[in-house]
């Protein structure tokens, strides 16, 4: 009973959230205007984007997983902590670094006009697709990196023994196990992009399905066409799931002991030392420009944003806690509904979450008296489909074997998760718990409809400096943020390590 | 800190089931409003001081953002004064049936006249193109669509600037709108969601110019004392934008809300507004602009269409703007 | 006294019936693979769904009892003991299975993990121990356990003879009185160490017949098992 009740509130909290605040903008809908020829564009638009951005992140990550996966160097931990920063970085921020490398001032287009070398821009549909793998490679390099670590140590040592190749008897069944599941996820973080798209799409050709939900939202009021659009973001957030799970091969790897890997196809270093490198390079420019710009305006930041800072990292810490109390009922359940679940939040849309949610809240209680609360709820479902995809194989593997072993010692309920599970899922769960606390601080999603006075995040606060002309406070803003987010992500990621042996 | 101060008496005084004795005047307004550096905290200091009341300001996201979320609360609203909608907003904003007349009658320091029964403006500006010192300027519209230099706008769908220039060109070129954008294509750099993101930009060097307002330059100068912004003076003439305020018929605080707009357009709130919304008071206050604005553009001719115009001319401007830019 | 009555148990077109009572004492289980050994197991220790008719244990009908409430211990092919518990922790859910160990219980353990020849060992974890170590520590569980029915599933198939033989005596001589099957596909384990045999073919688990009796004239089924 245990594990089916929290599963159950899990799942009615995720389709309430998605499904559920559909319904309430929908029903809130007067007779709309339907879709029109640029919304019919938009789609298209977002289904190219999506794909490409998918696609791209993943050949860029295989390289890159794969050097991590074989080469054992001083700094490999850290290099893998800050190669996740930008999928946790506000978008703003994000984009601030990418134009301070590539921008029409960025590092580039300088060191290309110093050699009297034409200039790159950033702008349009690659610029679009740049910044989602941008965001996106650190996610894809970390499930890849999985599944390389997933294979068994003796499957190396068999293939070796039998002098076969390492590449196509392990690493492609493995590669074709992982990558769709791996595209899919980040097919669906793109389609639902917004401010991305527009300010490096170079204009209105870069709408995606998003803008024209704000758009039907915030300016036309056509809640209907709003709702409509977000039905057709769901229907292509599934249908890319279904395909992906159509073509992902179910068999496991199965398990190995758990020996440190050692493999006998070491391969050129050089190959893997390029990889690596330009992978790092590519992610962490942006990262340093975003400090460099960041550090000045650390002085120039007005109190308030300190006392943000405190209530992002509490509304950081409650989500992250929601979410792997939700990850870990819905694994424990396991089944197709779950994976479901873990795909739902992601092709949902923030702007009609907040606007159904607000339509529910409001002719009950006050929705500032609610904010951070609410703001808790939501970033922990939106986290939700990373943490199941994190905690889930692992919870399978606790039951696969040790279930059998602690249902004959009579160890039942609250038990079995004290003395079986959690301890053997240590290191997904405090995964799981850094990446939502780090993008829940990274939000600003909700918030911005629910916050009253006093109750600003930090990313809610670093935009307010923005709209009031302190760019250099909001630099420092986005610093401080950065450092928040990967402190927390650290912290709960070490927390899972502590001494966990075996 | 006298802020904080009354804050906390107030909630004491909740607490002390005297709440009836403090009656609350709810405003909703855009974000930047509220927040510790625009106008908001100024203004609800100099507010209570005189009303024996509770200000309590409520942000909304932007302008756009605003009209959407009293239209979501409906006749519920908790909110007695929205605040911050401009003219292009207005006539979908009295659409809604929600406002009632303010009853203000104020002498008002605007450009052009003004007699709206439901909304008062408090604050008013100039879209300009906003570039540096000592670099070519453009002259105009068209002299900008024929030079090279690179802009950054805002999406019109997304942000009032952007909705602002497409009525810029409509109301300086009517028909030719559409050629207008579409010479105009080349120099755009990007459409960004907001001004925020358009401003930072430009700031990064991204481009030669971003539209903001003639009283952009004043910020850099009176706030971080630098003077290599200006804003360009166009020949065809700048298009206003009118910041308004509109009291809720369904309001519980009448009298308050009528002594809040009162004061609105009064010395009090009106020095407030140039140094922290960084806009043209709508009632110039006694000591007149603060040092800098002198300095300012003053472009030769405002434009700007009546609420009703703007609205009528918002979905064929959107759709020109639309297919010009996508080609 | 365990009772299997009218037991039959369907896995998609494999059906297997027993119908049958087993002594205390070392019961073997053989026959040949695929045949249902392990599945007959499972079914007694309430692992096994889609079973028909009843297991009893004196008299009691437990069929619809959860694993964890039957009075059976089981030792599982791998995976017996907790890699992240001490020793001590490991042999103590035994006891009790929320791990809140009292003074007297400690003692019981210490006992235990003497009587299998783990003496001091109660700090280690599995990693630090050697197989056959951590064979004797999942039986010095099934010692302070004290259920009456211990189902071995094949534990120590992965241990050489010379240690399997020796686990073999340390079962016999330390669950004396309870009533124990074995399944194993070793015809000598069983001659060695069973009192009588289960025989497991063709979708029927055969009633025990003594050891002996049976290697001396072995039924068809039998003879082809052990190639005779």
């Amino acid at each position: 009973m245990i594990q089916k009740l929290p599963a159950w509130l899990a799942m009615a909290l995720v389709l309430g959230l998605t499904l559920g605040t559909l319904a309430a903008v929908g029903w809130r809908a007067e007779l709309g205007r339907g879709l029109s020829a640029a919304d019919w564009a938009a789609v298209r638009f977002t289904i190219t984007q999506a794909i490409m951005s998918a696609m791209l992140s993943v050949v860029l990550a295989i390289p890159a997983a794969r050097a991590l996966a074989r080469r054992s160097f001083r700094g490999r931990r850290i290099l893998i902590t800050l190669l996740g920063a930008p999928f946790l970085l506000p978008v703003i921020v994000a984009v601030l670094g990418l134009l301070a490398v590539f921008g029409r001032g960025g590092v580039i287009n300088s060191a290309l006009a110093a050699v009297g070398l034409p200039q790159i821009s950033i702008y349009g549909f690659w610029g679009v697709v740049l910044a989602h793998v941008f965001f996106n490679l650190p996610l894809a390099v970390r499930l890849i990196l999985q599944g390389w670590q997933a294979i068994p140590a003796e499957r190396f040592r068999l293939v070796a023994s039998l002098n076969g190749s390492v590449f196509r008897l392990l690493e492609v069944p493995m590669l074709a196990r992982v990558v769709p599941g791996a595209a899919l996820v980040i097919f669906l973080i793109c389609l639902t992009s917004f401010a991305v798209a527009l300010t490096l799409g170079g204009g209105p050709r870069a709408t995606t399905v998003e803008l024209a939900i704000y758009q039907a939202i915030q300016f036309d009021f056509d809640l209907g066409r709003a709702a409509l659009l977000a039905c057709i973001q769901f229907g292509l957030g599934l249908s890319a799931a279904f395909v992906a799970w159509q073509v992902t091969p179910t068999q496991g790897m199965g398990r190995g002991m758990d020996r440190i890997v050692q493999r006998w196809d070491q391969g050129r270093a050089a190959v893997d030392a390029a990889a690596l490198s330009l992978v790092a390079l590519f992610l962490l420019l942006p990262l340093a420009m975003v400090v460099l710009r960041g550090v000045p305006g650390l002085i120039e930041m007005p109190s308030a944003v300190w006392a943000a800072a405190g209530r992002s990292i509490m509304v950081a810490t409650g989500s992250a806690g929601l979410c792997v109390v939700l990850a870990v009922a819905l694994s424990l359940r396991g089944g197709v509904a779950v994976s479901v679940i873990g795909v739902m939040p992601l092709a949902a849309s923030g702007l009609v979450m907040g606007t159904g949610l607000f339509v529910l809240v409001y002719p009950f209680v006050s929705p500032r008296s609610v904010a951070l609360p609410v703001t808790i709820l939501v970033n922990a479902t939106l986290a939700l489909p990373f943490a199941v995809r994190a905690i889930g194989p692992a919870v399978a593997d606790v039951k696969a074997d040790y279930g059998k072993l602690a249902e004959s010692l009579g160890m039942q309920g609250w038990n079995r998760l004290r003395i079986v599970v959690f301890p053997r899922i240590r290191r997904p769960l405090g995964f799981a718990a850094g990446l939502a606390a780090a993008l829940s601080m990274g939000d600003l999603g909700v918030i911005t409809l629910f916050a009253g006075e006093a109750q600003e995040t930090l990313p809610l606060a670093m935009y307010r400096l923005m709209g009031s002309y302190r760019m250099e406070a909001a630099a420092g803003a986005g610093l401080l943020l950065l450092a928040l987010s990967l402190l927390l992500f650290w912290l709960c990621d070490q927390g899972g390590r502590r001494d966990a042996d075996a | 800190m006298k802020t904080t101060l009354s804050i906390s008496v107030a909630a004491a005084l909740c607490a002390t089931s005297a709440m009836a004795e403090t009656p609350t005047l709810n405003v909703m307004t855009y974000d930047s409003f509220v927040s510790d550096w625009g106008p908001g905290p100024a203004v609800e200091a100099a507010f209570e001081e005189i009303c024996n009341c509770d200000l309590v300001f409520t942000g909304a996201g932007d302008g756009a953002a605003l009209l959407a979320r009293l239209q979501l609360e409906g006749k519920g609203s908790d909110a007695d004064v929205v605040l911050g909608l401009d003219t292009n907003l207005t006539a979908a904003a009295r659409a809604t049936g929600l406002f009632a007349p303010h009853g203000v009658s104020a002498e008002l320091d605007l450009p052009i006249s003004w007699d709206d029964a439901e909304f008062l403006p408090f604050d008013w500006g100039y879209f300009a193109f906003v570039g540096n010192a000592g670099e070519d300027a453009a002259t105009s519209l068209k002299a900008l669509a024929e030079s090279d230099a690179k802009i950054l706008i805002q999406d019109p769908r997304s942000s009032t600037p952007g909705l602002g220039l497409l009525m810029w060109v409509k109301a300086a070129y009517g028909d030719e709108a559409a050629d207008v954008w579409a010479a105009l294509a080349d120099n755009i750099v990007t459409v960004t969601p907001g001004w925020s993101e358009a401003y930072g930009l430009f700031l990064e060097g991204e481009a030669d110019a971003v539209l903001s307002y003639t009283t952009s330059p004043a910020y850099h100068l009176i706030a971080e004392e630098d003077d290599s912004k200006v804003a360009w003076a166009f020949d065809e003439g700048h298009y206003m934008q009118v910041e308004v305020a509109g009291k809720l018929a369904g309001t519980d605080q009448p009298e308050l809300a009528d002594q809040f707009l009162a004061f609105m357009v009064s010395d009090g709130f009106q020095s407030i507004i140039p140094t922290t919304n960084w806009m043209y008071p709508a009632k110039l206050p006694a000591e007149g602009l603060p040092a800098g604005f002198e300095t300012l553009v003053t472009p030769n001719k405002a434009l700007l269409l009546s609420s009703d115009a703007a609205a009528a001319a918002r979905d064929g401007a959107l759709e020109e703007w639309r297919a010009a830019l996508s080609q | 006294m365990l009772t299997l009555d009218g037991l039959r148990i369907f896995l998609g077109a494999f059906q297997l019936s027993a119908n049958l009572t087993v002594q205390p004492g070392i019961t073997a289980i053989i026959g040949p693979s695929g045949g249902g050994k392990s599945t007959l197991l499972a079914a007694i220790a309430g692992f096994q769904d889609g079973a028909a008719g009843r297991v009893l244990w004196q008299d009691q009908d437990i069929t619809d009892a959860a694993p964890g409430a039957r009075p059976i211990s089981t030792l599982f092919q791998d995976n017996n003991l907790f890699p992240h518990l001490t020793i001590a922790q490991n042999v103590g859910l035994g006891l009790r299975p929320d791990l809140k160990l009292s003074q007297t219980d400690l003692l019981a353990v210490a006992e235990a993990l003497r009587a299998v020849g783990l003496d001091g060992m109660e700090q280690r974890k599995p990693a630090a121990m050697s197989g056959g170590q951590q064979s004797r520590a999942a039986l010095a569980r099934l010692l302070v356990a004290d259920r009456p029915v211990v189902l071995l599933d094949e534990p120590f198939a992965a241990l050489g003879p010379g240690m399997r033989a020796e686990m073999l005596a340390l079962v016999r001589e330390k669950l004396v009185g309870r009533t124990v099957l074995m399944v194993t596909h070793d015809p000598d384990d069983a001659q060695r160490a069973a009192d009588q045999v289960i025989l497991v073919s063709a979708g029927v688990a055969a009633p025990p017949v003594p050891t002996q009796e049976l290697f001396a004239d072995p039924p068809e089924a039998l003879k082809a098992y052990l190639g005779k």
